[in-house]
């Protein structure tokens, strides 16, 4: 039986929907990504028992048994190295880390820069809603400065982090950004995270419509998406506004160009997902959307990279040094370099 | 010209204690262990005890740099490194400063009187830079001054070495001449030093030079009169191999992975003093061993807990500050009912306490220190052998229980060495992991459903119909799915509490280490203090003494046959380098009025220390 909110469709043959009850808010965005979720797996062959899930703490890290598959349900920040550990022994698998902005940014925020640097093969789902949902409404790392929460009554004093700008700078191989209020997109992302070998971490706004309500609203929402929402492409001009503004690259400089008389698509940056500079640039637009004049927030896949995994490079070592020195041998080993015997 | 006599006497000894010292970049600790090397083949039982600062290179000349390594051999069966020693040798003032209180009276001093000078004795800190090796301070010792230095620099001369190179082959002149004291001939020392230079024919050169020269200064100089002789000792037949405690632990844990069929996956951060596992193991890749350097402790244990999810054997090593971070993810662990082996080679604590130093003040951390009720198995080795067996004792009870395990060892017999008859892979038992390839209740897969050792089943991911979800959040029982029913979670810690008690079931019936099984005094150790509490107890039963030794490997859970054996002794007294742990929990399991010793020095036991308060717990 299934009761996620998902619905399957006639051609899937396989329902990767655990017998679990969801137990989420009414209206929370974790519910649209869990169905992106079930749908891709369900349309790309995957068996359930080569699919695991590990997770993390809180509201999004729920996730593991909403789901057919193998589940791991950890602590607090540490499903980075839960991963680590589980995909060196077992390069078989498909493993999903499940995360939100506090489980990964905050109290995992070592593990999560290690496992990039690694490029651990993992596809790791950043659930960001800018706020602590399951303690029940603190300031997260991602809440904007001035951020009146539960914990902040006069406003957080903390600057906040810039995710992908972060992925970015630990050396991600995989950077992408989602929305839960837009299906289609997010889906059409997972799939290319899933296809990525090596880290893909994909950060989704997630709307807590309990404690964070509308957080993302600007960059979702029909009337004001096409002004501050930039859809790029692999190999397409950065347009939006309905094709009436681009950003274009001046002297290494982003800057908002209106498409008209004066400029046409053919001056603006084209997306190139394996230039690792661009990237850096991408990345970094991130301002706030109240302010004037400022750049639109990218959503797509910004960079790939193909570097070797982790467990790769590991497997190579135990198969290198196989090579050199032969199986194990127990006795050998137990007797060591130098011996005496006494008669 | 007098042409020096070579007629020298042999006196013979039973046994020898020596201990190097000199600044912690003089070598020390390679000199004594290629003495160690040296008499170990030769056919002595040895035991070892390197004491060294927890500065990489302290300043130099200060006492805070001093470096020491301990070596006892003898003819005779060796249970410690020694409580005081027969000959110290040292390299400069702060050196014999340091250790002049652990010589004995009439003891011998071999001095290098070029660590001497004006500024050494200053930074020792000699009033008025009195030199003890000319003011007569030393008259109760047999002191030998030796210009280490300038014989080593005269005995290069001619190579084109640096003066700081040269000054480095200074440890090579001792050894050498050590060996010569000791009646020992220079090929165990030439052959390493082949090895260690092979490829570096200059610096092979010089080394075999000074090694030489000071072999040939003891058989020259007319200083030296009486060189000793230590006979082999009439240890069990067989052939041996040296083996330290990290060394133990690291070849225990993969051979229990061998021998379940495991791969190791060994997840670590660097600490000391458990670094040495995780040099150990990063060279035998070609076992299927997989080591991974973490960003941090708590990523070290976590990456296990994942590798062991994934079905090879996860394992964690670290010491005490590090296993507090370590804390919350082995109540994971135990949560999850996975296998893990947790290493802890203790040091002094609290926090940073004493790095370099030894202590076993973490067992109260090991038994109790998780939130919730979270039992997991502690068990310690006694000696750098023991940490073999159990460390794949461990392995043992962590697969075939699904369970963390916690191993207890300490830096004392972490870094300490003696002779090992290795055990051939054969006579080590199968460990068989409790993997499940099907449904376990009908068509359905229970992942907590226990059989009757109350283990639960050990489910691969990749095994199509075993999809399951297990986490840290409170289960219920048999299908694992989250659950805060209050009477199940009554029942579910209960249900983990009797799986650990019921390891308990494997041991075997608990042996006497020595001694009657009844009488007047029991002594009861743990871990490292097992060599000095032997000593003792050997002691005191040739004075006439009713005495017993039981040395416990298992903490938690206790073997079944402690409580009745506690009883059968007037008195009971529990020696720890801590200020009582095993003593309260002895006292808190079996209403036992034990007695402790404690010493929380950061330094072993001598035997004598236990040896005197047993005679005083029995004159009570």
């Amino acid at each position: 039986m299934s009761t996620t909110n998902g619905t399957t469709t006639a051609s899937v043959k396989v329902d990767f929907s655990s017998d679990q009850e969801v137990r989420w808010c009414p209206g929370c965005g974790d519910y649209s990504i869990l169905k992106q979720v079930q749908t891709l797996l369900e349309q790309s062959g995957k068996k359930k028992e080569e699919v695991v899930f590990i997770s993390g703490i809180g509201c999004s890290s729920r996730f593991p048994y909403y789901l057919d598959t193998y589940g791991l349900h950890s602590i607090h920040g540490r499903a980075p190295a839960i991963v680590s550990g589980l995909r060196s022994v077992r390069p078989d698998l498909s493993v999903w880390m499940i995360t939100g902005d506090g489980d990964a940014l905050s109290i995992g925020g070592n593990h999560i820069i290690h496992l990039l640097r690694r490029n651990v093969d993992v596809n790791v789902l950043l659930f960001n809603n800018e706020i602590y949902g399951l303690t029940k409404g603190q300031y997260s790392p991602t809440s904007p400065e001035g951020a009146v929460t539960r914990s902040t009554p006069m406003g957080s004093t903390d600057h906040p982090f810039n995710p992908l700008a972060l992925v970015k700078g630990a050396d991600g191989t995989f950077i992408a950004r989602s929305m839960d209020r837009d299906p289609k997109h997010m889906r059409e992302v997972l799939a290319r995270a899933d296809a990525h070998r090596g880290t893909s971490l994909v950060e989704i706004y997630q709307n807590c419509n309990v404690f964070n309500d509308g957080a993302f609203e600007t960059f979702t929402e029909k009337a004001t998406k096409p002004i501050h929402s930039l859809f790029v492409e692999h190999g397409k001009p950065l347009v939006y506004a309905n094709g009436t503004k681009g950003i274009c690259l001046k002297d290494m400089r982003p800057r908002v160009i209106d498409i008209g008389p004066e400029f046409s698509a053919n001056d603006c940056w084209v997306h190139d997902e394996r230039d690792a500079f661009k990237a850096s640039l991408l990345v970094r637009l991130f301002d706030d959307p109240r302010m004037e004049g400022g750049f639109p927030r990218p959503f797509g896949v910004f960079y790939v990279n193909e570097r070797a995994t982790h467990e790769a490079k590991m497997t190579a070592q135990v198969k290198a040094a196989r090579e050199r020195k032969g199986e194990g041998d127990l006795d050998a080993l137990l007797k060591g370099e130098h011996t005496w015997t006494i008669v | 010209m007098d042409i020096p006599t070579r007629t020298k006497t042999v006196q013979e000894r039973r046994n020898v204690v020596i201990l190097f010292a000199g600044d912690s970049g003089d070598g020390i600790q390679l000199t004594g262990a290629q003495f160690t090397d040296t008499n170990a083949l030769f056919g002595n039982d040895v035991s070892t005890f390197p004491n060294f600062p927890a500065e990489i290179r302290a300043p130099q000349g200060t006492l805070a740099g001093v470096s020491g390594f301990q070596l006892h051999f003898g003819s005779v069966e060796i249970f410690t490194p020694g409580d005081l020693c027969d000959v110290l040798v040292v390299m400069n003032a702060a050196a014999l400063k340091a250790n002049l209180s652990k010589l004995k009276q009439g003891g011998t001093i071999i001095a290098n009187t070029d660590g001497f000078d004006k500024k050494n004795l200053r930074l020792a800190g000699y009033i008025d830079q009195a030199d003890p090796l000319t003011d007569g301070t030393l008259a109760a010792y047999t002191l030998h001054s030796v210009d280490v230095t300038k014989m080593t620099r005269n005995a290069l001369e001619g190579t084109t070495l640096g003066m700081k190179e040269k000054d480095r082959c200074k440890n090579m002149f001792v050894l050498g001449f050590i060996n010569w004291m000791f009646s020992r001939d220079l090929a165990n020392s030439e052959r390493f030093l082949q090895q260690k230079f092979g490829k570096k024919a200059e610096l092979l050169d010089a080394n075999l030079r000074a090694l030489k020269a000071g072999y040939h200064y003891g058989d020259t100089s007319e200083t030296f009169t009486t060189r000793f002789e230590v006979k082999p000792a009439p240890m069990p037949k067989g052939t041996y191999r040296s083996i330290t405690g990290n060394q133990g632990t690291a070849l225990g844990l993969l051979a229990g992975a061998q021998k379940a069929k495991l791969d190791l996956f060994y997840g670590s951060y660097p600490i000391t003093p458990a670094s040495d596992i995780l040099h150990e193991l990063s060279r035998h890749k070609n076992f299927g061993v997989l080591t991974f350097q973490a960003e941090d402790e708590i990523a070290a244990i976590a990456s296990a807990i994942g590798a062991s999810y994934g079905g090879a054997l996860g394992v964690t090593a670290s010491s005490g500050p590090g296993i507090a971070l370590k804390t919350e993810a082995m109540g994971l662990a135990f949560m999850l009912e996975l296998p893990l082996v947790i290493v802890n080679v203790q040091r002094g604590g609290p926090s940073t306490g004493l790095p370099t130093k030894t202590e076993q003040a973490d067992l109260w951390q090991a038994v109790h220190g998780r939130n919730g009720e979270a039992p997991i198995p502690v068990i310690a080795a006694s000696t750098p052998i023991d940490c073999f067996d159990m460390a794949f004792e461990a392995v043992q009870i962590a697969v075939e229980h699904m369970t963390p395990v916690i191993l207890l060892t300490d830096g004392y017999i972490a870094n300490g060495a003696e002779p090992w008859r290795f055990p051939a892979s054969k006579d080590l038992p199968a460990i068989t992991p409790n993997f499940i390839k099907g449904p376990n209740d009908g068509e359905a897969f229970l992942p907590y459903l226990r059989d009757e050792r109350s283990v639960r089943p050990w489910a691969l991911p990749g095994q199509p119909g075993l999809q399951h979800r297990i986490g840290g959040i409170e289960k219920q029982d048999r299908t694992g799915n989250i659950s805060y029913d209050p009477a199940n979670h009554e029942k579910m810690v209960r249900l983990r509490a009797e799986k650990v008690a019921r390891i308990a079931d494997r041991f075997k019936p608990i042996r006497l280490d020595t001694g009657p099984p009844e009488g007047e005094l029991l002594i009861v150790g743990w871990g490292s203090t097992y060599g000095a509490i032997r000593t003792a107890a050997l002691a005191l039963q040739a004075e006439g003494h009713s005495v017993a030794h039981v040395h416990l490997r298992h903490l938690f859970p206790f073997n079944k046959g402690l409580g009745p054996l506690l009883k059968k002794y007037k008195r009971v007294l529990v020696p720890e380098m801590n200020s009582g742990q095993l003593r309260q929990l002895l006292r808190a399991e079996f209403l036992v009025d034990a007695q402790g010793l404690n010493k929380i020095q950061g330094m072993p036991f001598t035997s004598e220390e236990i040896h005197a308060a047993a005679l005083n717990l029995l004159k009570s």
